[in-house]
């Protein structure tokens, strides 16, 4: 048998993390304050998974990227003009409702239905890809859902790395506790991998794959179809950013020894 | 004897080339007329029958470079009178925008010292005197002089109060999905590709190199984008116009002498706020009397409050941000901000000679579009409304060649887009304002009444000069200064900055009167935490630095070193041997080393990266 697989990413999107975030309470939830208005980026695991994707689908030929996202379309729109220009692929587009906020498992499902809906898609051949905590901003069980779905009982999470042998095979290594990585074997796809960084650097701007993906991402957007996330399965008791600690100081005739070492202690104290 | 070919970077790195029909650098205003009007005109009859020649059977293929990594990250909050705007989009809806919101009250006002630290002038002193005196009877409060009457040429009563970069975003997702034109951000474009006098289109910059350019790992030369016509709408300070510039020159008589650093801040309103959104104020007067600032209320309690620092401020350690902090801190100002909150920070260079600093806008294969084209308004201070009416301009005469199957040469552009826009209310008002500044050179005063002479003389009167070149119009510090510190004194300060590498700018500001600014972490932050909690600025890896010194030596020789005390981002400092170094991390791209070196010593190339925020 070939060595020939059909990668689906499952990517969500986020508001870009350098912009000022903010959570509000709003009258259908918790919300991002002004959350239209911001730029969106992929996720950064799921940009590891769909860079991971390309790569293991460039070496093995007659392989397919699908990149899925359910966002509101004019976000999606937004994405794809940066992370079109990085790796080919085709995009499966789901019009929903932005946020980090919604219910894992109607993502999921969601996600799912989308996924059976591909085209020419071999179940056989399908290894699903996502980040590790991805699809649904960090409530981290959403890959999961979205393989039970599909009836893929092979799934890795925190996976660092992918090596496929000549047999069909491939090994994972998944990260685990203490900064070391489980290895597994898996014979063949299905198998899903929640990725966690990776090891590939960001790939550079490539307008030639820009122009590629973009037949068919434009015609893919404006076929996209809405689907209605129910907001009021979940009631959230409290929300709030993760705790940045910030210090700024204006220090003169301090050597960089004396600030490195302070820099370390002040780490080191948490 | 045969001589064995020298390896070249081009055929060890082969380039990739594509070939579309109508290749655009950079996405504005400008850039968002262009397209707009672009592609309306091709979902009409006549428009839809248009072929590309590059890919029969498709419609024309559009595609459009920005440098920056999001069509969002603009740096402006304007007020605009959208008059062009308004005729592209007849039933504008303000809320459709985010921060957009029509003007609602318009005040300008001439702000008084209330440190006594600005240098004034003795007239202006006097006046100062008077006011303050007078100050019971007249529309005087918190050291600020509310003017009974602004000129009708200056006003924007009708207008709209919004951020560039929400609009930006908005026209850019309303193109994209036409599915007629592609646009490309964090694609930064390095020159047009000139062959035989004419463009053929543009070249985009090299990636995966070191900060001298010198191919690394993962190289990846630039690809040539092969095109019929080339628009540039890269700003003032863009490398494509900047080469075309170079190339085929400039029209007799023009130049761009006169520039001014814009710098801004977005501030979440403390509340209660009893600035009502589409609040507009126009001031001078301080912290420099020759610097013009802004504040205007958005929705949802947040505001752009800026300044402008011109080139004909005599004054090297010309430290917009320093200033900035002063100017938020006026006590009319103060008041409504303190308490505030940074959201965002920015800054740009503005071209500020107007008409005269119009290049050639057409030639064989490209037109220029926007504020690089010379569109800006100095005397109503608008630039937005004319840089989106150009590009729609050009839209026009495009679809009008297009149609009649003609080629971009210079002179059918000439006939169809230049024509058009000698024709158009930009051309009439830009007449009007081309010598409105110039009594600028000769005194604040001078300035003023140069500016109501012309408005309200349709342009007819006027203050004659010509400028010097921008860097050269900045005097030393010993002449700035002579009223407060003495020659000996500006040597000790400098030798203290420079022995414990200290910014001397801000050391010279602090020994004659300015205050030392208290830090609340929120509003008042330093000038780097500015770049990292407002701008958040960023430097994608691989790309070569685009500041570069030409010659070192004059450099070495240079004192005063304004592109250092310039430098919005602090990215360019004082380095070692005299030399400026350069961190293309901390660079915001506001183009002001260009013009403020007064040997015109620095390179300043196309790059990726910078600002980030897109609250601006």
């Amino acid at each position: 048998m070939s060595n020939l697989f059909h990668i689906v990413v499952c990517a969500s999107v986020v508001p870009d993390p350098l912009q000022t975030l903010e959570p509000i309470n709003g009258p259908t939830g918790p919300s991002l304050k002004n959350e239209m208005m911001l730029p969106a980026v992929l996720d950064p695991w799921a940009a590891h998974a769909l860079y991971e994707a390309a790569n293991l689908a460039a070496h093995y030929p007659g392989s397919k990227v699908w990149l899925v996202s359910l966002a509101l379309k004019a976000k999606l729109q937004q994405v794809m003009m940066t992370i079109s220009q990085k790796v080919p692929f085709e995009l499966v587009p789901i019009d929903g409702p932005l946020g980090g906020f919604t219910d894992a498992h109607q993502v999921a499902a969601a996600i799912a239905t989308a996924i059976e809906a591909i085209p020419g898609l071999d179940r056989s051949r399908l290894l699903l890809f996502g980040g590790w905590e991805s699809a649904s901003r960090g409530a981290g069980v959403t890959m999961q859902i979205v393989g039970e779905r599909l009836g893929i009982t092979e799934q890795f999470q925190g996976v660092d790395q992918i090596s496929v042998n000549a047999d069909g095979s491939f090994e994972i290594m998944e990260r685990i506790e203490g900064g070391r990585h489980l290895v597994s074997t898996c014979t063949a796809p299905p198998a899903v991998l929640g990725w966690a960084t990776g090891s590939l650097p960001e790939p550079r701007n490539n307008p030639q794959v820009g122009m590629a993906n973009m037949r068919t991402v434009m015609p893919a957007l404006q076929r996209a179809k809405p689907v209605q996330i129910a907001t009021d399965s979940l009631r959230y008791v409290s929300v709030s950013l993760p705790k940045q600690q910030r210090e700024t100081r204006i220090v003169k005739d301090m050597s960089p020894e004396e600030i490195a070492r302070e820099i370390a202690d002040w780490i080191t104290a948490d | 004897m045969s001589v064995e070919p020298q390896p070249t970077l081009d055929n060890v790195f082969p380039r990739q080339e594509i070939a579309v029909d109508i290749a655009c650098v950079g996405f504005g205003p400008a850039m968002g007329g262009f397209l707009t009007t672009l592609t309306n005109g091709f979902t009409t009859e006549a428009g839809s029958a248009l072929q590309s020649t590059v890919s029969p059977g498709m419609p024309p293929q559009v595609i459009c470079y920005e440098r920056a990594d999001d069509i969002g990250f603009g740096v402006s909050g304007v007020v605009t009178r959208a008059r062009g705007i308004r005729k592209a989009f007849p039933d504008l809806d303000c809320s459709q925008i985010p921060m957009a919101v029509p003007v609602k009250h318009e005040k300008l006002l001439y702000l008084l010292d209330p440190l006594g630290a600005s240098r004034r002038s003795r007239t202006l002193r006097l006046a100062d005197l008077a006011i303050r005196a007078l100050g019971r009877i007249l529309p005087f409060e918190q050291h600020a002089l509310e003017l009974p009457y602004i000129p009708p040429f200056m006003r924007k009563h009708d207008g709209i109060v919004m951020s560039i970069g929400q609009f930006n975003q908005w026209i850019g997702s309303q193109l994209m999905s036409t599915g007629l034109v592609q646009i490309w951000p964090a694609m930064p474009v390095s020159e047009p590709l000139i062959e035989r006098q004419a463009v053929v289109g543009i070249r985009l910059a090299d990636q995966g190199v070191d900060k001298t350019g010198e191919p690394q790992a993962g190289f990846m030369p630039g690809m040539d984008v092969r095109a019929q016509l080339t628009v540039v709408g890269d700003g003032p300070v863009g490398a494509v116009g900047r080469a075309i510039d170079r190339k085929f020159g400039m029209p007799e008589g023009h130049s761009r002498n006169d520039w001014a650093v814009g710098m801004k801040m977005v501030i979440e309103l403390p509340e209660p706020s009893s600035l009502d959104p589409g609040t507009v104020l126009h001031t001078f007067g301080f912290p420099e009397p020759e610097i013009f600032g802004f504040l205007y209320v958005h929705p949802d309690r947040l505001a752009s409050v800026g300044i402008f620092v011109p080139s004909w401020l005599p004054n090297c350690s010309r430290t917009a941000y320093r200033y900035l902090q002063h100017y938020i801190q006026h006590p009319y100002l103060w008041r409504h901000l303190n308490g505030g909150t940074l959201r965002s920070w920015g800054a740009k260079s503005l071209q500020e000679s107007g008409r005269r600093g119009e290049p050639l806008l057409a030639g064989d294969g490209f037109a220029r579009i926007g504020e690089g084209s010379g569109s800006t308004n100095v005397l109503t201070g608008s630039g937005v409304d004319e840089a989106w009416t150009t590009g729609t301009l050009l839209a026009e005469g495009v679809l009008e060649l297009l149609r009649e199957g003609k080629p971009f040469t210079r002179g059918n552009l000439e006939s169809a887009y230049v024509g058009r826009r000698r024709k158009s209310w930009i051309d009439r008002e830009s007449q009007i304002a081309e010598d409105a500044r110039n009594g600028f050179h000769h005194g604040v005063i001078a300035g003023l009444l140069g500016m109501a002479l012309a408005g309200f003389s349709r342009g007819r009167f006027s203050f004659a000069h010509n400028p010097q070149l921008a860097g050269q119009q900045i005097g030393p510090p010993e002449l700035f200064y002579e009223r407060r510190l003495s020659p000996d004194q500006i040597a000790e300060i400098r030798n203290r900055a420079e022995i414990n590498n200290m910014p001397f700018h801000d050391a010279l500001m602090s020994a004659s009167g300015w205050p030392e600014i208290q830090h609340d972490g929120q509003l008042l932050i330093t000038h780097q935490d500015a770049l990292l909690m407002g701008g958040k600025v960023q430097a994608p890896l691989g790309y070569a630095d685009h500041v570069r010194f030409i010659n070192p030596e004059l450099c070495r020789q240079c004192i005063d070193k304004t592109c250092v005390s310039m430098c919005s981002g602090q990215a360019i400092t004082r380095g070692g041997n005299a030399i400026p170094g350069f961190d293309r991390e901390k660079c915001v791209y506001c183009g002001a080393c260009l013009w403020n070196c007064p040997q015109a010593n620095v390179e300043f190339h196309a790059g990726a990266g910078g600002l980030h925020s897109a609250e601006n």
